[in-house]
């Protein structure tokens, strides 16, 4: 759609050829499947319901505007370096999509595998990294333990000797990296719309019209909507929305924050995590640091957060990396995060006939949008969950089938 | 956020711990209690946006529990309060 020489004839042209990359249509009564929620997650099933399951009769329902969410909030990160069964080959099979989503749905969403490297600091953890890097093998992702002159080599400038957290190497993924998180909204939407998905947006859920058990549709601000499939894909809100079905959800929504700073020259070779210091960052083609750390920590809806957390962060990344005291943080902003009971995410039917769940992502959603959105659609089309999505159930946690990444049980303020 | 504390006055909330929803102060006694109760108590929240009952324990401090009832869309603080009465006034 973008090709050079529609941009140069367009430039010459006054850029008056530029048509809306999706419809803007009023809603219908009657679909065949409402997703509720037109963030990644949302367009990303209904892609995936059109181009996999031949459904196309489908309305994504948006309370705000096109990708004003997570899906435009987070750092931009895509990886598959997790550990557990139930979780590592969901988070591989997303990242076989991102290498195939530009071809696939014809939208430069500018994916750059140029690598995530976490850093340890001592011999327990670097234990726990080969065995988190033997299960990442073992599902066909890549993964490589180096030692502290490897990663010397390409990033000279950390802070090697730091008294409590010495680096002692770290696992790379070469194949994870950074995605243009808006463009994966705008191509999932433009692709889904030219399959004939309804995406309408400034269209809030107000209710579910619930008959004997069955959900039949929703009631909105812009009118009621029926159809034999209702899917809720609302990460962040999902509490809320879930309440109007009377239903409770085993999560926590919680504000998470990130920053950016002033654009530098280029220096940052992928994404660097210390874990232990609670500081991530990449650095953006504008040559902005972007980086985070971890949650505010209490509940919140505000989609901002608080100075506390800026300050922990900017002490993480002066401890590990004290050349970016000289710079200046440019914007800050906040999301709110599903934290779910054991940090894993949710994609399941529920108690209500015709009411799906997609949700729970704490803050690990925008690299899986595309697995996420798969495996919901798969759920919706089939009735039945995908064999890498198993897992996510939503009563896991009364058979005592938490997947546990991190090994914190029931306390979403730790994940 | 500045968090009124009953006893010491206004403390920044970064020398508290957040514990959650007030609710999980009211915890089943096991052996009376379904699997499903335990289930629902453990782990299914409220998670309400809006005012919101929940605990901050004061670890920097005088490591006492506080009751905050606070806006969870505004993060306005409505109101502080001893999660248990002093111990003076708990037998009275």
């Amino acid at each position: 759609m973008h090709s050079a020489l529609r941009i140069i004839k367009e430039g010459l042209t006054g850029n008056k050829g530029w048509k809306p990359a999706w419809r803007k249509p009023d809603p219908r009564t009657q679909y065949d499947v409402i997703i509720i929620g037109g963030g990644g997650h949302g367009l990303a099933t209904a892609y995936y319901l059109a181009k996999e399951h031949g459904i196309t009769n489908i309305a994504v329902l948006e309370k705000g505007w096109l990708g004003g969410g997570n899906i435009g909030r987070n750092t931009t990160i895509i990886r598959s370096n997790y550990l557990l069964p139930g979780n590592q080959p969901f988070y591989e099979l997303s990242m076989k999509l991102w290498e195939g989503l530009e071809q696939d749905f014809n939208y430069n969403a500018m994916i750059s595998q140029r690598g995530v490297l976490n850093l340890f600091h001592s011999d327990g953890q670097r234990d726990a990294f080969v065995r988190r890097g033997n299960a990442m093998r073992l599902s066909g992702a890549d993964a490589q333990i180096l030692d502290a002159a490897a990663i010397r080599d390409i990033c000279p400038y950390l802070d090697y000797d730091n008294a409590r957290f010495p680096i002692k190497g770290g696992i790379r993924q070469p194949r994870g990296g950074t995605v243009r998180h808006d463009a994966v909204a705008w191509g999932y939407a433009r692709a889904a719309d030219r399959r004939g998905v309804d995406i309408i947006e400034n269209c809030e859920v107000t209710g579910f019209i619930m008959e004997n058990g069955h959900c039949l549709g929703v009631e909105t601000t812009r009118g009621t909507i029926r159809a034999a499939k209702t899917a809720a894909c609302v990460a962040g809100s999902s509490s809320k929305v879930m309440a109007m079905a009377g239903q409770r959800l085993p999560i926590e929504s919680h504000v998470l924050q990130a920053f950016v700073s002033e654009g530098l020259k280029p220096i940052i070779p992928g994404v660097i995590t210390f874990g232990a210091g609670h500081f991530y960052v990449s650095q953006s083609d504008k040559g902005g640091l972007v980086f985070g750390g971890d949650i505010d920590g209490y509940n919140s809806y505000a989609q901002r957060g608080n100075l506390p957390v800026l300050h922990d962060v900017c002490e993480g990344g002066m401890a590990i990396m004290p050349m970016i005291g000289r710079a200046r943080v440019l914007r800050m902003w906040g999301g709110i995060m599903d934290m779910s009971m054991d940090g894993s995410p949710f994609i399941d039917k529920t108690q209500t006939d015709g009411l799906f769940f997609n949700g729970g992502w704490c803050y690990g959603g925008f690299k899986a949008t595309p697995a996420s959105g798969f495996c919901y659609a798969h759920l919706i089309a089939t009735g039945r969950p995908h064999e890498v999505a198993q897992n996510y159930r939503l009563d896991r946690f009364l058979g005592g089938a938490a997947i546990d990444e991190k090994g914190q049980g029931a306390q979403p303020n730790l994940h | 956020m500045i968090i009124n504390h009953p006893r010491l006055g206004p403390r920044d909330s970064a020398e508290f711990v957040y514990k959650g929803d007030a609710g999980l102060i009211e915890r089943p006694f096991g052996t009376d209690t379904s699997i499903e109760q335990m289930h629902d108590y453990a782990y299914l929240r409220d998670n309400t946006a809006g005012a919101h009952r929940e605990l901050w324990y004061h670890e920097q401090g005088d490591r006492s529990w506080l009751i905050v009832t606070r806006d969870t869309v505004t993060h306005e603080i409505l109101d502080v309060a001893l999660a248990r009465p002093p111990a003076d006034k708990a037998t009275s």
